[in-house]
């Protein structure tokens, strides 16, 4: 302890500028032992994984073949993948149903916290019912949709749909993938209607205001100032909603455990299957390689776009 | 911040119609509700007997009973009962929390109030474990715990739940550090204050309410995990999600009983989630947006 309070001097002179902070010498070592338990254990509980999935991704390593010889290395679990269909299917599912059911909550999203911003009756009310769908637990939502709302005979979207002579779908069976892209839209709207109303709250009136003196029309205002400013909190809400839609497992699994066929087999489900039905450890590994490298070279150039993430103060400073 | 909405709303307000006003309330109203309808359908059926929950021709009036519920809670029909996977969520979802706000307080810190010299790219780091896929690690992890033999512990969920959550509690945590006066902290060194008095005695009760959101943070994702829990745990570790799952039957009327569990499985979520909404989207953006 004695050793932090020594340090002070440095420390005030990296208060003064975070981005000249950490003057080398012994300060730097007090500064950094703080972060050196959760370093560590990130490290070790995600990084080494990965390194093991890429080491198995060399391997002819089947559960269901313990003795078999593993032949490592191998590129004969790579091999299978570029040949399998399944594999691109799975590849364009998962393209589909993160684009379309993240672009849709945006548009939904920031459309509910337009009509949100305004003067209605039990404002506050209706904000807490329309973050619902977020907080309910998706595995018991997806149940809940599968059995008493989808369900071609009990769901009550059926009888909803009747009177428009649409009684009698079999959504699960044959519209598996607009039934769950309209799922994930369900459950993601919420965040971006949370996001969408940050953003409109932290507009300034007096902008506003000089437009409407100005005679801009609605329309006008909303392109040339609200979508300006709302377009940081939009490409945040993109960024974060991708990076867990794609990941889509629990609506799949529960809702339509990937099919009729593959139709909604997503690379999550896949690998899922591959390694946990299959037992295919090798192959499993290899298409998770593929889908990290992928993620890190898509997410990098996203991340480099959303500089609010990285800026020091929250976007109300911006 | 209701002040300044009420503020800000009042001119375009004034300038729109009545009936433009009229119909875009209601407009609002309908949508929210489409929304929210899933939600109150869940908890409606869950209030039913069977026979008024499995019908084709849904019952919008009927006799609210708690049956379902309590046979939910006690087990009927060869099926488990609901407390021991509760219990599994709690002590898991609890743990977790815990270890991820030691192991994230003194990490924001580092990246924040004193920070380090590539405070960027250890933030960079952070957020990229979260984007990287689970699936690319379940394999792996399957392989270790079962070598290990934690296969189906709680342990291994709390720690796995822990890494999960570790990186949001961080952005979040350092988010919530930069509004602390710089004045009070220096004021705490002149003090002769060590980094854990500083700590404990002014930079937390500051930061109080930013720890609890980042806590309910915590809690809201450990508590709906599914993916995790359904491929490493089937017994004695398995959460309420996999109970969820597991009574689901081929057969036979359960929607009643479905929507019942469903309800007591969302309940403590939507709860904490409803009284801190305010925090909830700093959260979720990872402290992006205050």
């Amino acid at each position: 302890m004695a050793n932090v309070i020594d340090s002070a001097p440095a420390i005030r002179q990296g208060r003064a500028s975070t981005k000249r902070a950490g003057a080398p010498g012994a300060g730097s070592w007090v500064r950094r032992a703080p972060l050196v338990p959760a370093l560590v254990f990130m490290f070790l509980v995600t990084q080494i994984p990965f390194v093991l999935t890429l080491y198995y991704s060399f391997q002819r390593y089947n559960l269901n073949f313990p003795t078999a010889p593993r032949d490592f290395p191998t590129a004969w679990n790579y091999e299978q993948i570029f040949g399998d269909h399944i594999f691109r299917t799975a590849v364009l599912n998962t393209v589909l149903l993160t684009v379309v059911p993240v672009v849709a909550s945006v548009v939904f999203g920031v459309g509910i916290a337009l009509l949100l911003n305004r003067h209605v009756f039990g404002r506050g009310f209706l904000r807490t019912l329309i973050i619902s769908p977020f907080l309910v637990m998706p595995a018991a939502a997806a149940l809940v949709w599968k059995f008493t709302i989808l369900d071609t005979t009990f769901g009550i979207l059926n009888w909803f749909l009747r009177p428009f002579g649409l009684g009698s779908e079999n959504w699960i069976g044959q519209h598996s993938q607009i039934t769950v892209m309209t799922f994930l839209t369900w459950q993601w709207t919420p965040f971006m209607v949370l996001l969408a109303l940050a953003g409109l709250q932290s507009q300034g009136e007096d902008q506003l205001e000089a437009a409407r003196v100005d005679g801009a029309s609605t329309f006008r205002i909303f392109q040339r100032i609200t979508l300006p400013q709302l377009r940081p909190y939009i490409e945040l809400g993109v960024l974060l909603g991708s990076i867990y839609i794609v990941q889509a497992f629990d609506s799949i699994y529960i809702i339509t455990q990937g099919g009729p066929s593959t139709d909604t087999t997503n690379l999550p489900y896949y690998i899922y299957q591959t390694a946990f039905q299959a037992y295919d450890i090798g192959r499993a590994s290899a298409m998770a390689v593929i889908v990290v490298i992928a993620t890190i070279l898509i997410a990098t150039l996203a991340l480099r776009a959303v500089s609010s993430l990285f800026s020091n103060e929250g976007m109300e400073g911006r | 911040m209701k002040r300044r909405q009420r503020h800000q709303r009042s001119l375009a307000d004034r300038q729109a119609t009545p009936l433009t006003r009229l119909v875009l309330g209601l407009l609002t109203w309908i949508v929210v509700l489409v929304f929210f309808f899933p939600v109150l359908w869940m908890v409606l059926t869950g209030l039913k007997t069977e026979p008024d929950a499995d019908t084709s021709t849904p019952h919008f009036i009927f006799k609210p009973t708690f049956a379902e519920y309590a046979s939910v809670w006690k087990g009927a029909g060869g099926l488990n009962s609901l407390p021991s996977y509760l219990e599994h969520s709690i002590l898991i979802t609890i743990l977790s929390t815990l270890i991820v706000l030691l192991l994230a307080l003194p990490a924001a810190y580092a990246l924040s109030i004193r920070p380090v010299t590539k405070w960027r790219d250890v933030l960079f780091f952070f957020i990229s474990t979260k984007m990287l896929p689970i699936v690319g690690a379940i394999i792996p992890l399957y392989v270790i715990a079962r070598d290990l033999h934690v296969l189906d512990h709680q342990r291994l969920l709390v720690i796995l739940y822990a890494a999960m959550n570790l990186p949001i509690a961080v952005w979040m945590l350092r988010s919530f550090l930069l509004e602390v006066p710089r004045s009070v902290i220096e004021a705490a060194w002149v003090d002769g204050a060590g980094l854990v008095r500083q700590m404990r005695s002014v930079i937390l009760p500051i930061i109080s309410p930013g720890l609890a959101a980042t806590a309910l943070i915590c809690f809201i994702f450990a508590w709906n995990e599914f993916f995790l829990a359904v491929n490493l745990t089937t017994v004695n570790a398995a959460t309420v999600p996999i109970y969820l799952v597991g009574f689901v039957q081929p057969e036979g009327p359960f929607l009643a009983h479905l929507s019942a569990a469903a309800t007591i499985a969302c309940l403590p979520v939507l709860i904490a989630g409803w009284a801190a909404q305010d925090k909830l989207v700093r959260g979720l953006s990872m402290g992006a947006v205050k």
